[in-house]
């Protein structure tokens, strides 16, 4: 009889609690505060989505729960325990359970798409070379880029960097999935294979999954829960069925695509233009 | 994740208990493949009954054992998938790839019948 001996940072046991739990957060930009104190949390296994117009404080706030924004205020709670009262070592054990796609992509420019793959894996586990290989084979296929382990990112175009990016955002299995933007500049197809894969991957891997996104039809398609930012706060944190029928204004204005209506008196936007009232966000 | 093998007939089964991880999987990679290239074996059967999940990476070992077992032209199958597992190697497209049972008995009698009649 084999037994592994793992230590406790590698034990991989499913958190049986709320994934994640995010309370009075309050993030700034320099004075600007960009997030006025949100709450909510995602249930492990449970796909969230984060709606919101350009703005809104979604990237924000997905840059905070991966811990690339400081909060001024609030905690944010990943799989039971506080982020901003963990130890260093703590947080890397953490990491290794979250995966995280950038809008960009974020790839190494001068590595090949594979071994960007490859990195966090190289990173973090005792794997032979082959099996890595095997796994970066595995993850470029889920994402439509068989063949194109030798690439380098200069090579790719925009869509197929991103894929690479998720393609790397997954190679660990993690626990905890976070995409910005995931489908967005990706053709029709490509985009739903993207959101075919992220149904798959909660299933297969019971992943809690995290999605910042303005694309409606997406956002329904892969939401267990839907949360809409406006300005910083949240105005929505529903199913998809609950927002689909809100009557609540600024949900019903981000489903309608009704734009922001025009300031109402010519005197309103002359005192705008020079400076008398400040500049209505959008 | 613990692993175990027994002998039965020609075969060589590999009792799996546990999760197969990315953290773990090096040391199922290691008696799988120990099974082909050292002892020979002329087929790997691994049981897969009480097993819950398992990761891409655990995967991987799985189509090492099953690329080694084909250079050396010895057999290789998978037996009692629970219906995570089975998840993953529909994902993955590996349903097709491996031979695949749902029964030890099936397992090694498809020894002498055809991989087209697993599941």
């Amino acid at each position: 009889m084999i037994a592994d001996s793992l230590t406790s940072s590698e034990a991989t046991a499913t958190f049986a609690g709320p994934a994640i739990i995010v309370r009075s957060l309050r993030v700034n930009y320099g004075d600007r505060e960009i997030l006025h104190g949100i709450d909510f949390e995602v249930q492990a296994g449970e796909t969230l989505v984060i709606l919101g117009g350009s703005g809104s404080g979604k990237s924000t706030l997905l840059r905070a729960l991966i811990g690339l924004e400081q909060p001024k205020s609030g905690e944010i709670w990943i799989r039971g325990k506080n982020f901003a009262a963990m130890t260093e070592d703590e947080r890397d054990d953490l990491r290794k359970k979250m995966g995280m796609s950038f809008q960009s992509g974020a790839l190494f420019g001068s590595m090949s798409v594979g071994d960007n793959v490859a990195l966090p894996l190289r990173e973090h586990t005792r794997l032979d070379d082959s099996t890595i290989e095997i796994v970066v084979r595995l993850k470029l296929d889920q994402v439509g880029l068989s063949g194109f382990e030798t690439y380098v990112p200069a090579q790719l175009s925009g869509g197929m960097k991103k894929r690479a990016a998720i393609a790397r955002a997954m190679a660990m299995d993690p626990e905890i999935l976070f995409f910005d933007e995931p489908s967005a500049g990706l053709d029709p197809i490509i985009a739903a294979g993207i959101d075919d894969l992220i149904l798959k991957l909660k299933k297969a891997f019971r992943m809690t999954i995290v999605v910042v996104t303005h694309e409606l039809a997406s956002a329904f398609l892969i939401a267990d829960r839907m949360i809409l930012l406006d300005k910083g706060t949240i105005v929505a944190n529903d199913t998809p069925q609950e927002l689909r029928q809100s009557q609540q204004p600024r949900v019903r204005q981000f489903l309608d695509r009704v734009p922001e209506p025009e300031l109402s008196e010519e005197m309103d936007y002359l005192q705008m233009l020079t400076g008398e009232i400040p500049p209505r966000r959008r | 994740m613990e692993t175990s093998t027994r002998q039965s007939g020609n075969a060589t089964i590999v009792d799996v208990t546990g999760d197969i991880t990315l953290y773990n999987t090096p040391r199922l990679r290691k008696v799988i493949l120990d099974l082909l290239k050292e002892d020979r074996s002329p087929r790997v059967v691994v049981n897969l009954q009480r097993v819950n999940y398992i990761d891409s990476a655990g995967v991987a070992s799985l189509v090492e054992g099953l690329k080694i077992s084909r250079d050396l032209k010895s057999g290789f199958a998978l037996y009692g998938l629970s219906r995570t597992v089975r998840e993953v190697l529909e994902l993955t497209r590996l349903t097709r790839v491996f031979e695949l049972y749902d029964t030890e008995e099936e397992a090694l009698r498809g020894a002498s019948s055809s991989p087209a009649s697993a599941h």
